[in-house]
Order: structure tokens, then sequence, then C-alpha cells
């Protein structure tokens, strides 16, 4: 099933805590159940996202990693 | 019970009669799962902690206040804010203890300014937010910076010495008030 991306987020080469302020942001501009693709260069983003997904509601749908690039797919709560 | 059909604060929220916490004022509401912040110290890695902690919090949906008191109030200090105060200890500390965002010294190894250069060097490389852009971010995220009003009087620091886009100074109650139910730091 391919998943339809409403919104590509580049943070990478940002640290903490930018990844998650600008995702909060990005999200903000989106529908309920509308996807966004976030990628990252910083390696504590994995378990910042993770954690982000848990408090805010927003579904962590993949959380990958490719040539040092850490890709998230979140989805919009709601 | 009694009818209170003759009080005067009708407008008020029904509340049990066995209410007895303490209402805060109106513009202090309790923060409820959100994260309340006393920053003390003035120190630049302090400074960043909250920071960066505020804006973390505020990124994942929860209500933040930060509430300036001692040497964090210098914080807020405009960076062009020049010599403050109304008498001569106060200028003094100005000069001693210049406030805002660029003069933040590290509470070890500031060697003269050298070791906060050096840490601004390294989060430019690494791209770590500065205190300043923290600052703003925090600020666009809805986080309330609350100075504190009697370390403005102390220290000689007027509304117009801070930078803009705070909340009205107030006091340790307001704080506690806004604590109420809240993530409290002390830092």
């Amino acid at each position: 099933m391919a998943l339809t991306i409403a919104k590509t987020l580049d943070v990478k080469g940002l640290a903490c805590p930018m990844p998650i302020v600008k995702a909060a942001q990005a999200i903000k501009t989106l529908a309920p159940g509308e996807l966004i693709e976030v990628l990252a260069t910083d390696a504590g983003s994995v378990k910042d996202f993770a954690a982000w997904s848990k408090t805010t509601g927003n579904a962590l749908l993949e959380s990958t990693q490719d040539a040092g690039v850490f890709r998230f797919v979140l989805k919009k709560k709601g | 019970m009694t009818l209170v059909a003759d009080r005067p604060e009708t407008m008020a929220p029904p509340a049990a009669e066995s209410e007895t916490k303490p209402q805060p004022a109106a513009e202090a509401e309790p923060e409820t799962g959100g994260l309340v912040i006393f920053a003390l110290s003035g120190d630049l890695e302090r400074t960043w902690a909250t920071l960066i902690l505020a804006n973390a919090a505020a990124a994942m949906g929860k209500p933040v206040t930060v509430f300036y008191t001692f040497w964090g109030l210098f914080t807020l200090v405009r960076n062009d804010a020049g010599r403050t105060g109304n008498v001569w200890m106060q200028k003094m500390l100005s000069v001693m203890n210049p406030g805002g965002t660029s003069n933040l010294k590290l509470s070890k190894m500031n060697f003269m300014g050298m070791g906060p250069w050096m840490m601004h060097s390294l989060a430019k490389k690494y791209s770590v937010s500065s205190p300043q852009e923290l600052l703003e971010s925090a600020r666009d995220l809805g986080v309330k910076l609350i100075p504190c009003q009697m370390t403005m009087d102390m220290m000689g620091l007027k509304r117009e010495d801070l930078i803009d886009g705070l909340e009205e100074p107030a006091g340790a109650a307001t704080a506690l008030a806004a604590a109420e139910g809240a993530m409290t730091l002390f830092i």
C-alpha cells in the first residue's frame, strides 16, 4: 500500500529540539489524517519522534534510516 | 446547602462548597499537563537547557510557562539595552552583569568569555540553535515568558529594558498558580 505524503519536511542538519519543533509547526498546516514525511540527520530524533508521537497522538507510521538520513512518516491525529 | 443568590461573584464558575483550593488569578490558569520552569540561573548552559525544554514541550503540545527570576531575568534584557538601573549599585551591576542572550556566561570554563565564544562556535558548527533563536522560537510557539516583578524592581530593570512579547511582570503566586498540576522544573 503506497502512502500518500501530503508534505515533506527537511530538517537535515538541525539539532535537538528543532526537528520536533519544526514538525509541530508543519503538522499544524495539515488536515487530520494527512501524512507528513520528516527527513532528519539528528540521531536523537529516532527516540524523540517516537516520544513526540506518543505524547501528541500523531501516529508514527514509519521510522527508517538510509545513508545517515532518518525518515519518519507521521499521521496527523483526528 | 443554601442558595447564594445574593453573592456578588455570580459570574464565577460553580465550585463545590468544600472547595478550599485557592483560586488562581484569571491570567494565570493552572497549566494542567503542562510545563512550568522557574528560571533562576543566568548561566549560558542552564539558559540553553531551559529554552530547549520549553521549545520541546511546546512542540509536544504542552502549555509552557517560564518564570524568569533573579539572574535568570537578565536573559530577557534586550541585547541593546545598554546600561540599566536607577541607583548606582544597579548601574554598576548592569556593567558587571550586562543582560541579554549575547552576554550569557558559562558557570565553569568561562575564561573571560572565551568559553561561551567556543560554545557558540561549536553550536553553529553542529547546527544547535542559539539561546536567542530558541527564545524567539519559544515566543512563536506560544510559550509564556513571565518576568519577575520583584527582581525587576530590585535590579532596576524597567519593562522597556526587556524584550518584546513577554507576559505582564508578576510575582511568585502567579508562577505557583500556573504550576498547579503541571510538571515543574527549577533551573
